[in-house]
């Protein structure tokens, strides 16, 4: 058990070193922030002078050690674009997200959740059918439009919510269903395969042979251990679910990290990129991490080491 | 394992189990056809989906750049003030949107297939060489692709096309390379798997050379499941395409493609429904026909495969 967490630690330190590599040789190597920041006809001296000033003229060894060095204690430098450290200007956007992401994938649990079970005790049934008809038709929706759609219906047509916006319940109703409907018909599928193989197992057949109930054999018995891969593929799928969160704050106007990180990168404000990438990929990386806690404590198989 | 079990219970229980195991066979033998056939229907859609795009110049009503001042904002034909030379409407310079459409699947569909066949490749040699050699060329090659999956592939190909700056080839090559992970995440599976076979073992004491054995052995068993990921790849890399270009960081206008249609005609939506919906319609089409597809390829070609 020990060595795997410490497995798990070594794994997740390899992971962000490594999307801070990605980040920095997309943003240094491809491209050249001075030439961004400068008018175009500026001369050659002040070129070399803004190159100096933002230490670009070092070999990109020194760059990175230097930009990983003042990461690891919070300093992303300052932003290009608006004065301020980029690692503040992340940290404020950050809560929008967390709670867009949390909202999205309690919505994905209400519809995946009674939808997977009920096609898994039906098979072959109507429900189990819409339940096919929905994955299918949910995984080719491109959430963008989805969300226009449900602008264009809700906001402006009923005037029921509003289009843009944060602060109140109702600004989350429609970006929380939108990244909801982006969640759900995998989590369906997962729930409904995972019960599936659960209600066929040996010890559902001693608790109904004890005279259980239906229903408490379905809740205690057989949801309980179905959870078990739901909640692990749902953890390795969260860097999807924040991708589908920058999609769904970009449409509603959303003022969190990702609309921020669209923005910068609009502006070519490379150092809140930066940190906004690796912010993001610490977050995916320990959620990933706790998940696989969760799974272990909740699965003796694991925890024993079987 | 089961032919001892169905030999010590031969008990009416182990009966009824066994009839209720026919029967669920037959339905999912019988689902599988009903999926197949809605392949079936999804490619004869999709063809026409891809005629009408490789076709457009010879099919389309109106000249899709051509600027109409005087008809914009055009309803569809259906509605009241809509105008039956234009069957879907106009957009906000009174550019006729079925001719947009049609040109606009062009894109995204070069886009979709040349992206999907530059991701294989690269997957596919780095899945091969990891599952198929091990040791550090297998732990380098899965940490990248440990980091790659982890991080979400929109921001990624946000960043890259910023830097790089939008146009069709940037585009093609973005998300050709950030989609490699997946293949090679299942190929080197698979690899690892086959390479223990027996077969592959034959190969070796007769002394074939490593590609040999790689390309003529492994990969021909690989080949099923390179191309059901695939095909339900590019409905994944048309959808990016579309966000790309619905932000303005892929295809600029005035050429049309579904995406930055979508990002136009969001601005219009107030008043202008039609202008943000077909192009999104578009896209969610295909690629539900592309799923379909995909879906029935799965069936077809290994009904026991997993993705």
């Amino acid at each position: 058990m020990k060595g795997y967490i410490a497995r798990q630690l070594v794994q997740l330190v390899v992971v962000v070193i490594g999307i801070s590599v990605l980040a920095f040789v997309i943003l240094h190597v491809l491209g050249d922030p001075v030439l961004l920041l400068l008018p175009q006809n500026a001369g050659k001296e002040e070129f070399e002078r803004y190159r100096h000033l933002l230490g670009l003229d070092q070999p990109l060894y020194v760059q990175y050690w230097k930009f990983l060095s003042s990461a690891v204690v919070g300093d992303f430098g300052k932003s290009w674009y608006a004065d301020t450290p980029a690692f503040r200007l992340v940290a404020e956007r950050m809560p929008p997200t967390i709670y867009l992401t949390l909202a999205g994938l309690g919505v994905a649990l209400l519809i995946a959740l009674p939808l997977g079970v009920l096609a898994a005790l039906r098979r072959h049934s109507a429900v189990d059918m819409l339940c096919t008809v929905l994955a299918v038709a949910g995984q080719a929706m491109p959430i963008f439009w989805l969300g226009i759609m449900l602008i264009i219906i809700f906001a402006v047509r009923l005037r029921a919510l509003p289009a843009s916006g944060y602060g109140t319940w109702q600004n989350f109703v429609m970006p929380a269903f939108c990244l909801g409907a982006f969640l759900a018909p995998l989590t369906m599928r997962l729930v409904r395969s995972g019960l599936i193989e659960v209600m066929n197992m040996e010890f559902i057949k001693t608790a109904r042979a004890k005279g259980l109930g239906e229903g408490k054999v379905v809740i205690k018995h057989a949801f309980r251990n179905a959870c078990i891969p739901v909640i692990t593929v749902l953890g390795l799928q969260f860097g999807q679910l924040l991708g589908g969160a920058v999609v769904t704050e970009t449409v509603f106007a959303w003022p969190g990290v990702a609309t921020l990180t669209v923005e910068s990168i609009r502006n070519q404000d490379f150092p809140v990129v930066q940190c906004a990438v690796i912010l993001l990929a610490l977050v995916i990386v320990v959620v990933n991490l706790v998940v696989d806690l969760i799974v272990t404590f909740i699965d003796p198989r694991i925890r024993t080491g079987a | 394992m089961k032919a001892v079990s169905a030999e010590t219970k031969v008990d009416l229980a182990g009966l009824g189990e066994a009839q209720a195991l026919a029967v669920d066979e037959r339905g999912a033998s019988l689902r599988r056809l009903g999926r197949l056939r809605w392949g079936l229907a999804a490619a004869g859609v999709l063809l026409v989906i891809v005629a009408s795009a490789v076709l457009a110049p010879w099919i389309v009503p109106h000249d899709p750049l051509a600027v109409n001042i005087r008809h914009r904002l055009a309803p569809p034909a259906w509605m009241e003030g809509g105008d039956a030379r234009h069957f879907l409407g106009t957009d906000q310079v009174g550019r006729d949107l079925v001719s947009r459409v049609i040109y606009g699947g062009r894109v995204s569909l070069v886009i979709g297939v040349t992206a999907v066949l530059l991701s294989t490749s690269i997957g596919v040699l780095l899945g091969l060489g990891a599952g198929y050699f091990g040791g550090r060329s297998d732990w380098t090659i899965m940490t990248l692709v440990n980091v790659m999956l982890t991080f979400p592939f929109v921001l990624l190909a946000l960043a890259v096309i910023a830097v790089l700056g939008p146009s069709l080839v940037n585009m093609i090559i973005v998300l050709g390379v950030a989609g490699w992970p997946i293949y090679a995440r299942v190929v080197r599976a698979e690899t690892m798997a086959i390479r223990e076979r027996e077969f592959v073992l034959a190969g070796r004491a007769l002394g074939m050379s490593h590609p040999r054995i790689v390309f003529r052995q492994i990969v021909p068993n690989l080949v099923s499941a390179i191309v059901v990921i695939a095909t339900l790849q590019v409905a994944q890399v048309i959808i990016l395409e579309s966000f790309l270009s619905f932000l303005g960081l892929g295809i600029q206008p005035p050429t049309p493609a579904w995406g930055n249609m979508l990002g136009e005609g969001r601005v219009y939506m107030l008043n202008s429904w039609w202008i943000a919906t077909f192009p999104g319609l578009a896209i969610f089409v295909t690629t539900l026909m592309i799923n379909l597809i995909g879906n029935a390829l799965r069936d077809w070609l290994d009904p026991h495969m997993k993705l």
